[in-house]
């Protein structure tokens, strides 16, 4: 079957969604990505591998901290990079996707970090670029984020190594979570045993089970004997509908507190992409405890991006 | 020549021949690093030998060198790679670099722009086991237990067995 994000010998050339790709390369990202970590603690940040590459970072929706987290990453690698804001500059003027891609070819740029509130916007653009160039998908709509949810397992893998012994649970607002979906694929993909999804009812896409998930609806059950707890981030805007009560009722029923994370295991770990909503979806003294990896995730972001950018731009044919 | 191909030299005569050279070199502000593999699995036998009434242990740590590799643009990025540890301060330190085999000088080259990116040492100097000719650029082992000349379609390789013995196996390059 033709797969968009592999070359024809099977190495990743595009990473456009963790669904569809094959256990040996997930598991490649991650152990370079170990390699990586190393690379943050030394005197000097940065490795020579993309010398002279240029990596555009093209964001159609403002996200400051996942662009900042792909720059470093790319900073490190050595490669030079381009930020556009394209929200704010020549598609408000009637450029096309396409038009603005083929400009920054035209400018010899090497690989594309896209953004986009449509689903599909990466596939779109890795379907029409020259066979050298390389698109990472930084966030389509709610399709997926793929390098999230690859940082969410190498964390996990960092301090759960046995990941087919494992416990973990999602919580909050999984229907319009790209992370969800990318954090579930590679979860499954990887042989975590059990995965559930805890969130009300109207915050969970139809047919969820089918993704291979464990469905709860109360934190007490669905929190029991876990060993990761992953929240997801409450879109605000989702409150203005009638999808949810309020923020307080919310907190109340689903919001992560020291009461309801003690009925995980006492070594479990807490999870967040950010940015968080304290006193949300998340209790600031579980968000700052002992059990929280929150920031540790960040860090490990800048690694996983490395080794991704690292081993795309070495596949070139 | 200095051997015909057919006859590989012994690696466990040659490990302790190459500790007999580095042992009247070490002191205080001395480290090891190996290059993975095959000079991380030398410099972990080596390590006890060399240690043997020094009076203080070693230094050490180990270089992946992938990410600093000159054929990137042509094959990739290797498949398992492997993390550097460089658990001392390198800076003013003297470093004996430890690899297996010593051919083009490549990895070495890039052993030592990888070192650099820990601090700036005293020195640097490389110990091999075999010196198999052609090298490309201007580095040459300073320690090196055997030299032969090997035709660029051989690939000589060190391997471990089971209970941790050297032996090399010679193949035809890909």
């Amino acid at each position: 079957m033709y797969n968009p994000q592999l070359t024809e010998d099977g190495k990743l050339r595009h990473l456009l969604s963790i669904e569809g790709l094959p256990k040996t390369i997930i598991n490649q990202i991650l152990d370079t990505a170990e390699s990586f970590v190393g690379v943050a603690e030394r005197e000097v940040k940065k490795v020579p591998l993309l010398r002279g590459k240029t990596v555009c970072n093209i964001f159609f929706e403002n996200s400051t901290r996942t662009r900042t987290t792909f720059e470093i990453a790319a900073k490190r690698l050595s490669a030079d990079v381009i930020n556009l804001n394209v929200s704010t500059s020549s598609q408000s003027k009637g450029e096309t996707i396409l038009d603005t891609v083929d400009n920054l070819t035209a400018m010899h740029a090497d690989m594309f970090v896209v953004r986009h509130a449509q689903s599909g916007a990466a596939h779109f653009i890795a379907r029409h670029v020259q066979p050298h160039i390389h698109v990472i998908n930084a966030g389509d709509g709610r399709h997926a984020h793929p390098t999230q949810g690859l940082l969410d397992v190498f964390t996990i893998r960092r301090y759960k190594p046995d990941l087919h012994n494992l416990r973990v649970a999602l919580v909050g607002d999984v229907l319009h979570s790209r992370v969800a979906r990318s954090e579930i694929h590679a979860l499954t993909t990887l042989g975590v045993p059990e995965v559930r999804v805890i969130a009300p009812k109207t915050l969970l896409p139809e047919h969820v089970e089918r993704l291979g998930v464990q469905v709860y609806h109360d934190m007490t059950a669905g929190l029991k004997d876990v060993d990761v707890v992953m929240m997801l981030r409450l879109q605000n805007e989702r409150m203005a509908g009638a999808m949810l009560p309020s923020a307080q009722e919310y907190f109340k029923t689903f919001g992560l507190t020291q009461e309801k994370l003690a009925r995980a295991r006492p070594d479990a770990i807490v999870m967040h992409p950010g940015p968080m909503n304290r006193g949300i979806e998340i209790d600031s003294s579980v968000a700052d405890g002992r059990q929280s990896v929150i920031l540790p995730q960040v860090t490990y972001g800048i690694a996983v991006r490395m080794a991704v950018m690292s081993i795309l731009a070495g596949n070139n044919g | 020549m200095t051997q015909p191909i057919d006859k590989l030299p012994d690696a466990e005569i040659l490990l302790a021949d190459l500790a007999a050279q580095l042992k009247p070199v070490i002191t205080a502000d001395t480290a090891l690093v190996g290059i993975h593999s095959g000079g991380v699995w030398m410099m972990e036998r080596l390590l006890p030998l060399l240690e043997k009434n020094l009076g203080h242990p070693i230094e050490h740590g180990r270089l992946d060198v992938s990410f600093y590799r000159d054929d990137f643009g042509q094959r990739g990025l290797h498949q398992d790679t492997k993390p550097s540890q460089i658990p001392f301060e390198v800076e003013g330190r003297h470093i004996i670099l430890i690899d297996d085999v010593f051919y083009t000088g490549r990895t070495i080259r890039a052993a030592m722009n990888e070192l650099f990116d820990y601090g700036r040492p005293a020195s640097i100097s490389l110990a091999v086991l075999v010196n198999r000719g052609g090298r490309e650029l201007p580095i040459t082992p300073q320690y090196c237990a055997h030299e032969m000349q090997l035709p660029a379609a051989r690939n000589l390789q060190l391997m471990q067995d089971a209970q941790g013995r050297f032996h090399f196996t010679l193949e035809e390059s890909d």
